[in-house]
């Protein structure tokens, strides 16, 4: 063999792949341009009476922490040892079988081994086990134990942030170890150093001051709603006329603030307007939007269980000054999570309330006898059950749908047929994606619990490359090119995802496609949905 | 064709070696999971890996069709292209064919020719995957860039709300 | 990282050193001070510990739903994973404990690249699991013929079952399988070989292994070959030892009569289990315990319909309406929103203040 070019493998020996194999306590953490997301802002850490505000920058070497830092951090685990029994049994029961390990979807998109959910918790365990335990303070290392250092602290705050709460890991362990409640305690915990992300702690104080996420305040509320309400004359030539802020409707009406202000969710919440618009003709029902209550979401649950509580508040505070009878929950993720496991505990007893009763079916929601908020999905499946809608579901026959578990209604709630139900019923093609991707075992959209930012646009993408990849089988298997979802951060953070991952699929709110089917009185001839695009059979009209 | 036809029947053995190479560039953890794991959807890192590695083997007998070698590297490229890899790291992993086919096929008669002749693909192969990357990063910042203006921004635009220089919104 | 293991298995050796040389010579201690020791500090730490846990408060009823819903009555609920009533969640843990139903959901079938259904090697850490800890517990029922005279029905029962397997091996050397052998006692041996070999093997357990992982199980190893051994390989005098173990449990030990004649291999075996006992409640081991305690697991997922009472609830600062409003007062008036007061009032009630 004559070969005058050097090797190949010499060419290749200056790249070196492999990390050399050490324990993972000895490997340092390396904060890598976006897998993070920029430090929260002073001013909203500052705005919600928040420890530590500050200007500071993940990638510098001083954090510009608090002298005390390490017993701030010592005293608020001993704390929350004792308020959370979740916690104190999480960090004591685990046998790092590694169940969990391959479940999350950072690990698989990243293949980064720390963001394994074992090992995540591991993190703070070691600093557990260090502190709180016999074994740990007699053995150090050999009790996998550590101390609390600014290397372990950095570590923390990087991987907290790579964990979207979606509860995926805890369907798998046999002790129901949920990494999404040891994240949420690790964040509380690194909140008290004002460790937040802007992402998550600038929403909160736009949701704190003005009732949404994005700071916008009642006026322009009112006037993007007005603007739907022109849009959909447009479409459909009828006018509604949706109620704000309004005493004694029959229903408040909340949802995230997203389908107020982003495409795609705009669409979504043109569909609410219609739906309303159609009780109210048909049936008489009043529903009310409130503009001091006009975020759904709860970015505060990303940020600890008091702010959640904080801003949770709105809902019952404006439920009761309306003098409602009942509340009804738009489409949203972790929304709904802290509606179905932690509102009622924090903000209730609602009992100014009435049990939930659909007043058009007579359906009464008993799961939600006590909470009182019912959410839309459970609603419109219940009105389409009674056959109270008029629907027309061939208007969505160029959609060919597929249906994505958020993660929150999943494994928080367990919401699966509802929405199904109504979308199948709206819409005449269908498919499911594989088994081991939906319902419970569904997998996350990469960019919930307040991860879903620019800057960390390689997180997100690899966080969403096992749902992505799921989109991607159906597509090709059955020529889908919708996406519904129940979730406002899925509608913001999906259509991104799909635009790097399968570029054919869009992403679609259920309530959109409910409004496309739905049959308004004395509506003009469709030729478009709610996008302005053409219908099935319209294509020609469409001038 | 002294190497060529050996290629086809050792197809086996050099995309084994070549996938395990590859592989071998993430952390030894996750390596077995990409590995053993063989559900597409539990693994699509591997899944897209494997995926892409066949199709270009494949191609390399047959000859090169730009367009299907394109579509052969996009997917593996895409993911690589969003992990924790250098550019050099997230491509290099084509060169490794050629030590890998030296390996295999390099003892053969007349293996020389056939060899640089195949050298020659791989080359094309990895300015292909070079131009994928790099189109895959402009896509990402195009989303960073862009994501915000292309929901919100829309949104606001459409209702009018925000004053653009030029002329006024809304209408 | 082998450190955590040899470390580990190091440990082992070293007692089983120290119950060899000791054991015989000091039967006092190892034979009777040393079980009592381990006895106390196991029954006393596992009490604190639950006692620990349950100390500590449920502010959230967080259940892990893994189906369907409770609700319209024309959805079927999944009434065990998404269970909404008391019974649901005894169901669920029930299949919970006796079956790692958790984990069943790892092996549950997957499909392949070429579209075929398989079972991946995750089936194998469920039977892996399950053969273990039902062995230990076989094992376990079983050695209490050596703390009850007369030994009960049921024991001996489960002593024949356990040892429905014959095969004999008689040479002068070796006779095995003269006392029936018992399948729970080499299904723990090669339950637990199989649970350290994943950890050594599977790198990414071994990345997560600590040298608390390895440690139990080389306990646990040692327990099960020692065990082997004298029943199959090296006898011991078993009148000596049921004579032993019964004044254990009798308190007469406390005379601190040692019957003679009870060979280090038996010490060996004591320490091993001693040790074991001591630890469990410091360690992982404790997982037991745990899995009844674990919020995700055993709290009824009817979340909506009930209220749970956070025990340390506190009031919160809140936004009210009556801020909001006083900020957004003019634009709201502006753009048609309703307001509780008129710009007039609120001035005037702010001056009044």
């Amino acid at each position: 063999m004559a070969d005058e070019t050097p090797k190949p493998s010499e060419l290749l020996s200056n790249i070196d792949y492999r990390p050399p194999a050490k324990q993972w306590m000895d490997v340092p953490v390396n904060i890598r341009k976006g897998m993070y997301c920029y430090a929260a802002n002073p001013k909203s850490v500052e705005y919600l009476g928040l420890p530590n505000a500050r200007a500071w920058n993940p990638t510098d070497e001083d954090w510009k922490l608090p002298e005390n830092w390490q017993q701030i951090l010592h005293e608020g685990f001993k704390e929350r040892l004792e308020k959370f029994r979740s916690i104190k049994v999480f960090m004591d029961i685990c046998v790092r079988c590694g169940a969990c390990a391959d479940k999350c979807h950072f690990f698989i998109g990243t293949g980064d081994p720390k963001n394994m959910p074992v090992l995540r918790a591991e993190l703070l365990r070691s600093v557990y086990r260090n502190d709180f335990t016999l074994m740990g303070k007699l053995l150090g290392r050999f009790a996998g134990a550590r101390p609390m250092t600014i290397d372990v602290l950095k570590e923390w705050w990087y991987y907290l942030f790579q964990c979207t709460e979606c509860r995926r890991c805890s369907l798998y362990c046999p002790y129901g170890i949920d990494t999404a409640e040891i994240t949420m305690f690790g964040r509380e915990l690194i909140n008290l150093l004002g460790l937040n992300i802007d992402w998550i702690a600038t929403p909160v104080a736009n949701c704190y001051r003005t009732g949404n996420h994005l700071g916008i305040q009642p006026h322009a509320f009112k006037d993007m709603i007005d603007f739907f309400v022109d849009d959909i004359e447009e479409i459909t030539g009828v006018r509604m006329e949706p109620n704000f802020n309004k005493k004694g409707a029959d229903i408040l009406f909340i949802t995230p603030s997203g389908d107020v202000f982003a495409d795609p969710g705009t669409y979504t919440c043109m569909g609410y307007l219609m739906l309303f618009h159609f009780l109210k003709e048909k049936y008489g029902l009043d529903v009310t939007w409130s503009t001091y209550a006009s975020e759904g979401g709860n970015f505060g649950s990303f940020t600890s269980h008091e702010v959640m509580k904080r801003l949770n508040a709105k809902m019952y505070l404006e439920a009761r000054r309306l003098g409602v009878k009942w509340i009804l929950g738009g489409e949203c993720g972790h929304m709904w999570r802290v509606i179905n496991q932690y509102m009622d505990t924090m903000n209730g007893p609602a009992d100014f309330l009435e049990v939930p009763v659909n007043p058009i079916t007579g359906t009464r929601f008993e799961n939600a006898a006590s909470t009182k908020m019912v959410h839309i999905a459970e609603f419109t499946a219940d009105l389409i059950k009674h056959g109270k809608l008029d629907l027309k579901p061939e208007r969505n026959d160029n959609k060919i749908l597929t249906f994505h578990d958020s993660c929150n209604p999943a494994r928080g709630m367990g919401m699966f047929d509802e929405p199904r139900y109504v979308i199948q019923n709206v819409a005449n093609h269908f498919y499911d994606m594989p088994a081991n991707t939906i319902r419970e075992q569904t997998f996350c959209c990469g960019s919930g619990s307040g991860l879903n930012a620019g800057e960390n646009m390689e997180e997100r993408m690899a966080g969403g490359l096992p749902r992505a990849n799921a989109v991607k089988y159906v597509h090709e298997k059955h020529g889908v090119n919708m996406l519904a979802c129940v979730c406002a951060i899925d509608r913001a953070a999906l259509p991104t995802s799909m635009a790097y991952w399968v570029p054919e699929v869009q992403v679609t709110g259920m309530t959109e496609l409910v409004a496309n089917a739905l049959v308004l009185p004395g509506e003009q001839e469709r030729t478009t949905d709610l996008r302005g695009e053409p219908l099935p059979g319209m294509e020609e009209a469409d001038e | 064709m002294s190497v060529m036809a050996p290629l086809g029947s050792q197809k086996e053995a050099i995309l084994g070696r070549w996938l395990a190479r590859v592989i071998d560039t993430y952390p030894p953890e996750t390596a077995r999971f990409l590995r053993s794991q063989k559900d597409p959807f539990a693994n699509p890192v591997g899944h897209a890996t494997r995926q892409s590695l066949t199709a270009l083997i494949d191609l390399l007998v047959a000859g090169l069709d730009e367009a299907a070698a394109r579509a052969a590297l996009d997917p593996v490229i895409r993911v690589r292209a969003i992990q924790a890899f250098s550019p050099a790291q997230a491509v290099g992993f084509v060169f490794d064919l050629k030590v890998i086919l030296r390996e295999t096929l390099g003892t053969l008669p007349k293996a020389a020719d056939e060899l640089s002749l195949l050298d020659g693909r791989i080359d094309r192969l990895a300015l292909i995957a070079f131009d994928i990357y790099m189109q895959c990063r402009e896509k990402i910042y195009e989303l960073k860039a862009n994501e915000m203006k292309n929901t919100t921004y829309k949104a606001f635009a459409r209702a009018g709300l925000i004053k653009d220089q030029d002329q006024g919104a809304g209408q | 990282m082998n450190k955590f293991y040899l470390s580990s298995l190091l440990a082992v050796f070293v007692l089983a050193l120290i119950a060899w040389a000791g054991g015989p010579a000091l039967p006092w201690l190892f034979g009777i001070v040393l079980p009592y020791a381990a006895v106390i500090l196991f029954v006393v730490g596992v009490i604190r510990k639950v006692m620990g846990w349950s100390r500590s408060a449920v502010p959230f009823a967080i259940p892990t739903t893994g189906g369907q819903q409770r609700s319209m009555p024309w959805i079927n609920q999944n009434k065990i994973d998404n269970p909404s009533t008391k019974f649901g969640v005894f169901i669920r843990m029930a299949l919970e404990i006796l079956t790692f139903r958790s984990l069943f959901r790892n092996t549950r079938i997957k499909m392949t690249e070429e579209g075929r259904f398989s079972y991946n090697l995750e089936l194998f850490l469920w039977i892996g699991a399950l053969a273990f800890h039902y062995a230990f517990l076989a094992t376990l029922v079983r050695h209490l013929r050596f703390f009850l005279e007369p030994v009960p029905l049921c024991i001996k029962a489960i002593e024949t079952i356990d040892s429905f397997f014959r095969f004999e091996i008689s040479y002068d050397a070796i006779q095995f399988g003269l006392p029936g052998v018992y399948i729970s006692g080499i299904v723990l041996f090669a339950a637990v070989s199989y649970l350290f070999l994943r950890r050594l093997l599977i790198s990414k357990v071994r990345y997560i292994s600590l040298a608390q992982d390895y440690f139990p199980l080389f306990l646990i190893m040692g327990i099960a070959f020692t065990g082997i051994l004298m029943r199959y390989f090296t006898k011991v005098e078993i009148a000596a030892i049921k004579d032993l173990t019964m004044s254990l449990v009798t308190f007469k030990a406390l005379a601190f009569n040692v019957p003679q004649g009870i060979g280090p291999l038996f010490y060996i075996h004591l320490i091993l289990v001693c040790t074991l006992l001591a630890y469990f409640p410091f360690s992982k081991l404790m997982h037991m315990g745990g899995i009844f305690l674990s919020p995700t697991r055993n709290m009824t997922a009817n979340t909506r319909e009930v209220r749970h009472v956070n025990p340390w609830n506190y009031p919160v600062k809140v936004h009210t309406y009556e801020a909001y409003e006083n900020e957004f007062r003019e634009k709201m008036i502006e753009a048609g929103l309703p307001v509780d007061k008129m710009p007039d009032e609120s001035t005037a009630e702010e001056e009044k203040e």
